[in-house]
Parts: structure tokens; sequence; C-alpha cells
């Protein structure tokens, strides 16, 4: 019986041989090989965490205690509280102020860095300071520009008589939001600026050369062949960094931990004081879960706001 | 640095005679650990306030390893990183074999702790009791899931010239005549200032003491949120009385930022560890603030007695070890009296004793400064009280619940009743009403 029931050795090899085979001669096979790395890193490091993340918004666990299906009693929660609201609101004001800033001036500084000026390497390399610095740094170095007490920028401008005490710049609420979103500008700039900077290199110079000479201005010259061409790596460009603004954590963590009176808690402060200090990880991942929405609107509206506008195609909008 | 024969000796003289028998009686049926055969320990503690109390930590944990083979390394992490990462590991099962940690941390996940009711039960019986506050954050019911290890004492600090000039020789003993303190140091342009900003250990500590000394309480003692209270609201209109005498910008305080201001001549009066007077002490420049620094418990409020929060720390045992014998005899070996002592001794007065027969180590007398310090463990309530401690309660401090509170009312941005009712809110949240 275990002689008939097995099949030949010979046979066995030549068939797993000819399935190698068959791989490695098929074009979708050998794909599907070459992806299965980046597939399985993706779902281990990304689906995973961010299907039990979701999942965890739907429960009760605290920390150190697993928790129970609650459907959608943390949403709930979070719908009727204010500070909840009060951090939607400080993440969508800190987001489209600092990315709308951080758009115009690194678009600036990449047209300046685009001239012919002396030095330009040089410039160039330093640009991109704030970038390399690592946040914590930045943000403890604003931390004491901002200080109640000992801030330079107040001690400047009474040193100039401009002002008779130190501006509370973290300890009023509009003056923290402000004061956060220009750390966060002054950080982000860099990374608008060169990347935009890549972009306008890749525009060729006859372009201008001949619009020059039909007697366009800079300004229609800027309007009319720089911004169009450089629509699709501002697509790009600023979805990355609506991305990276939106889900700020270091900056307002050193500077604010979210005050005065949670007037800068974004939702990501917010989820990790609920999650983790606080224990309520269900709350904490609900919170976190309720950005994903935000999050794919921006990515959306830079996707089909901003790079699949007909005119790039020769059409009209 | 003091041994322990000295230590017996000189508390002999103090008519300590009975508490030391007692002990020695007691010790002779103290539990007996054996480390196990290869064990090595990974503890996790805060970073240290004060680099003596760290020495004489590094000093008596090596004493340990000498003595038992048992290697036991330390990681530190800035203070208030280490409820996350405890967090994390007990939640995960693997990291550090022990950690040492803050306020009701314990009780999160005690499910995840060793059980260590022989070692607390002994100790505290040798030793002369625990205090009951500080206990009360390492006991769940009868057991004990941590061992207290220390409370950081918090006291006023102030500039007694400053005082004085502002017309007060002696420090006010209520809550009365401390906000008349504060209206003249203002007038004096030597203002007061205390966090309202998200400051984990003085915000608390400043928080927690305005609401006890008027006799509010977050919950009572079946865990029902009764902060909404005419207590918590005199309290609510007195933090605002202080706040109108404060210098501008407390509103964005965390938790270095008193010490900073109070070091740079900014302001006279704030509360903190001792740490900010040796602060000064360690500096030539500061010559004139440290020998002016006096030190005083806050003042007393209607509700007639002392009651602070103070920083409490607990050492527990994960019970993802693989150790738990060698990690028993090492808290046994830490809590060895000379060996508790010497640390005690070593933190210069920022860790105070959680046992009462420690009461009389010769640090709290060794300089006036200490004094206020010494009583840290015996004025201490717990966090959450009069409820019982656990995830609710840490959530609640965690999320400053109560922090809030004082600074959306001293800011103006809500009415006192209305900061009251949100705060009420959201400690119900955590205690799921």
């Amino acid at each position: 019986m275990s002689v008939s029931a097995a099949p030949p050795p010979r046979a066995s090899r030549a068939s797993r041989g000819s399935f190698f085979e068959r791989l490695s001669q098929s074009r979708n096979g050998l794909g599907l090989l070459f992806m299965l790395p980046a597939a399985v890193f993706l779902l281990c490091f990304l689906t995973y965490p961010l299907g039990l993340g979701a999942w965890l918004g739907f429960t009760d666990t605290m920390i150190g205690r697993p928790g129970i299906f609650v459907g959608l009693e943390n949403y709930e929660y979070l719908f009727r509280d204010r500070v909840f609201w009060l951090s939607v609101f400080n993440t969508l004001f800190y987001t489209a102020i600092a990315s709308i800033l951080k758009f115009a001036l690194g678009l600036w500084l990449a047209i300046i860095l685009n001239e012919n000026l002396p030095f330009k390497t040089f410039f160039r390399a330093v640009i991109l300071l704030p970038w390399v610095v690592p946040t914590v740094l930045s943000a403890l170095a604003f931390w004491w520009i901002y200080d109640s007490q000992f801030s330079i920028i107040s001690w400047v401008l009474m040193q100039l008589g401009f002002i008779d005490a130190p501006i509370n710049f973290l300890g009023d609420p509009w003056n923290a939001r402000f004061s956060v979103i220009a750390a966060n500008v002054w950080r982000g700039i860099p990374f608008v600026a060169i990347s935009l900077l890549a972009g306008l290199q890749t525009i060729p110079a006859s372009l201008h050369e001949a619009a020059a000479l039909d007697g366009a201005t800079s300004w229609q010259r800027f309007r009319r062949i720089t911004l169009p061409l450089l629509t699709p790596i501002i697509a790009v460009v600023m979805t990355f960094s609506v991305l990276f603004t939106f889900t700020d954590f270091q900056l307002i963590y050193v500077l604010t931990k979210g005050g005065p009176v949670n007037a800068t808690h974004l939702m990501a402060t917010l989820s990790f004081q609920r999650g983790i200090p606080g224990g309520a990880l269900g709350e904490g991942a609900a919170i976190a879960v309720a950005m994903v929405p935000f999050l794919l609107a921006a990515i959306l509206f830079s996707f089909f706001g901003l790079q699949r506008r007909k005119w790039q195609q020769g059409g009209n909008d | 640095m003091i041994d322990r024969r000295r230590f017996l000796a000189g508390t002999a003289g103090l008519g300590l005679t009975l508490p030391f028998a007692a002990r020695a009686f007691a010790q002779g049926s103290a539990p007996t650990f054996t480390p196990e055969s290869g064990a090595s320990l990974r503890l996790l503690r805060w970073v240290p306030f004060v680099p003596a109390e760290e020495e004489a930590f590094l000093a008596i944990t090596q004493k340990f390893t000498d003595q038992t083979g048992v290697a036991v390394r330390i990681d530190k992490e800035s203070w208030e990183d280490v409820r996350p990462k405890a967090a994390v590991a007990a939640n995960v099962g693997s990291g550090p074999d022990m950690v040492m940690s803050w306020f009701d941390d314990p009780q999160q996940y005690p499910d995840k702790l060793v059980d260590v009711t022989d070692l607390g039960t002994s100790i505290g019986a040798a030793n002369g009791g625990w205090y009951p506050g500080i206990e009360s954050y390492a006991r769940r019911g009868d057991s004990f899931i941590a061992l207290p290890l220390c409370a950081i004492g918090n006291a006023v600090v102030y500039r007694d010239s400053h005082m004085k000039a502002a017309g007060f020789n002696e420090f006010p003993k209520d809550t009365a005549g401390f906000l008349e303190l504060c209206k003249g140091l203002q007038a004096k342009g030597t203002p007061a200032g205390f966090p309202h900003g998200k400051a984990v250990g003085d915000g608390n500590n400043y928080a927690h003491w305005l609401l006890w000394s008027h006799g509010g309480r977050m919950v009572d003692e079946n865990g029902a949120v009764v902060i909404n209270s005419p207590e918590t609201l005199e309290s609510v209109k007195y933090a605002m009385e202080l706040y109108k005498t404060f210098i501008p910008g407390t509103e964005s305080w965390q938790d270095v930022n008193n010490n900073r201001a109070f070091l740079a001549g900014q302001v006279s009066l704030t509360a903190n560890g001792v740490s900010v007077y040796y602060a000064a002490l360690k500096d030539p420049a500061m010559k004139e603030i440290a020998d002016d620094m006096r030190s005083t418990n806050l003042p007393i409020g209607p509700v007639g007695e002392s009651v602070e929060l103070h920083q409490t720390s607990t050492i527990s045992i994960f019970k993802h070890t693989q150790y738990p014998e060698a990690a028993k005899a090492y808290l046994q070996f830490i809590f060895q009296p000379d060996n508790m002592n010497a640390w005690i001794e070593g933190a210069s007065a920022y860790c105070c004793q959680p046992l009462k027969a420690f009461e009389s180590n010769p640090v709290w007398t060794s300089n006036p400064i200490h004094a206020a310090y010494a009583k840290a463990s015996a004025s201490l309530r717990p966090n959450g009280y009069a409820g019982p401690l656990g995830a609710a309660s840490a959530g609640v401090m965690a999320d400053y619940v109560l922090v809030d509170m004082y600074a959306e009312a001293v800011t103006g941005q809500s009415s006192p009743e209305d900061a009251i009712a949100n705060a009420e809110r959201r400690a119900n949240r955590y205690y799921r009403v």
C-alpha cells in the first residue's frame, strides 16, 4: 500500500523543478515573488498595527487589562467631549496655517535658490539645517525662545523699548497656537523648499527664454510656465507636508504638552495622553483612528485636486 | 555616611529602642529568598534628581551583587517616560524585571506584578510600619503588589528677605494669610508663581493641595465622582485670587519652569522638591539665593489639617521576570535598615522614607531647609482620594483633569462652575458613570 501510494521520488523532483522553472519563466510569477518581501513587511508593520488600532478603538482596553468590544462607545463619548473637538480644531488650524505658510515660504525660497546666486551650494546646504536638526532639539530651542520669563525675543523687544513685560508666548491660547505654528513652519520649510527646488530644476530653461523673447513678464513666466510644470511636484510635496504636520507630535509635546488649557492639543498628542499615560488604550486608539478620515481627505484633495488637472495633458480645466 | 551600628546606637539614645527591638524580632521571621541559579536582573528607574541619591542606590546594588552574585542592570528613563515604558513592559510581558514607578502605576496593571505581600508585611513590621498614604499605592486589598519606596517631598520654598519686605515676619500658616503674603509679594515686585500648565508633578501637587485644603475631593470612598461640590468651588475661587498675584505666564509652566524662575530670581515663592535648593547651593553665583531660601509646608486651608499629594514612588516586580526570587532578595536587601538609611541620606531630603523607623534619619536635622520635607510621607494623601486607587485615578491625573479645571477657571476661559462641571464630566469618563 505504502509503495503504491508514494509518488516516485524522481517524479516529485521533476515536478518541483518544473514549478520553479515555470516560476522563473513567468513574468507575473516573478513579479509576485519580488513583491512578496515588501508585501509581508507592509502587512506586518502597517496593515496589522493599523487594523489593531482600529479594533482597539471599538474596545475599552486599558493598559494591563484586555478590553471588551464596546461598539461605538468611545466615539460617542468623544463626540460629546469638548477637549476632543478642541483638539480637532487645533489640528486643522495648525495643519492649514502651517502648510500654507510652508508652501508659500518654501516656494519663495526655492525660486530664490534657483537663481544664479553667489555661494548657491552653500546656501542650499544651510537651508537644510532646520530639517536636519532632530525635532526634539529644535523644539527645546524654541521652548527657551518662547519661555514666559527668559524669552530672547521678549528680552530684545524690552531692550529696544517696544514692550514693558515679556510676551506670554505659550501661556495665552492664541499666542501659543501661533508660536507652535511658527516653530513647525521653521522646521518644515527646508523640506518644501528643497523638494520644489528639485522640481524647478527640471523645467527647461529654453521655455523661459522663449517666453522672455515673446515679451512675457517674470510674473507671467511664473504663472504660465513655472507653476503649471511644478504642480505635480507641489502635489506630492504638499501631500507629505500636510501629513507630517497633521500628525505632528514631538514639537507640541516638548513645547506645551497641549497647554495652555488644551489650546495646542493636537489629535496626536491627545491620543497619546489618554492612551499611554492615561492608560485608556481604547479611547486613545479611537482618537488616532478619528484622524484617518482627515488624512484621507487631505491625500485625496492633493491627488485629485492638484495632480490630475486636464490642462497638464494639454486640455482645458 | 552612617553604618547600621552607629545608627542603632544613635537612635537608641533618642528613645527608639522599642521599635528596633520589635524589628529585631520581626526580622527573625522575615522570609528568605534564594536567587535562582544564574539570575540577573534589570531595573527600570527614573533619572535621579540628586546625584548622591543615585550613587547611594548604585552602591547598595553593587553590594547586593557582591554578596549574591546576581548582576543588576539599572536602566534610567526621564521620570515622565517611566510610566509608558513600564506600561508597555507590563502589557507585552517583556522588558525590565522590576520598575521604580510613580503614583498609582502598579494599580494599572496589578495582574502583571508579582505578589510581594510577604516582603511588604515583614519589612513593614520590622521598621515601625509603612505610612498609610504611601502604603495604599502599593496595596491591592490585603496584598502588596509593590513596595512603597519613597515620597518626593513637595514644600513651599521662598525668599526670606522678600517675605519680610512684604511685611511678614513669619510664614503664614493658613490659606487666608498665604493669599495676603502673595499679594504683598506682588506689590513689592517679587511675585509668587505656581504652575497651571501641564506640569505632571508640580502642577498636580499644587492643584491637589488647592482642592484638598478646601475640603474638596475628586471621588468619594466608593469611587463616585464628587468634584462638583461647594468646597471645590471655594477652592477654585481661592485659586483665582492667588493667580492674580502670580508672575505672568504660569499657564504654560511645565515642571521645570518654576525652578528656573525661582533660581533666576523672577519669583520669590513657589513649591518644589528640595532639588531647587541644591541647584542654588552648587552654583556660587546663586549663593545669595541659597542663603536667603527657606522652606515650609503648604498652608492649611479650611479643612484644618495639612494635606498634600507629593509624588510617590514604588518598586514592583513584573510577573514576566525569570528570576522572581532574586528580585525579591534584591528588594529585601534595599530595605535593610543600613541600606535604606544610606539611600535616604544620599538623597539629601529629596526622598522621604516610606517607613516610620527611618524618621530619625539624620538627614532631616542636618539642614533647616530639609525639615519641611521630612513630613511628606506623613501628610501624604493618595491620588484620587478618597476613592480606590486604580486605572481611573491614574487616568484622571494623567489626563490633567484637576490641573485643567483650575487653569480653565483662573485664566477666565471658563466660569468656575463650568470648569468644575467639565472636570466632573471628564472624571466620570474614567470612573465610568
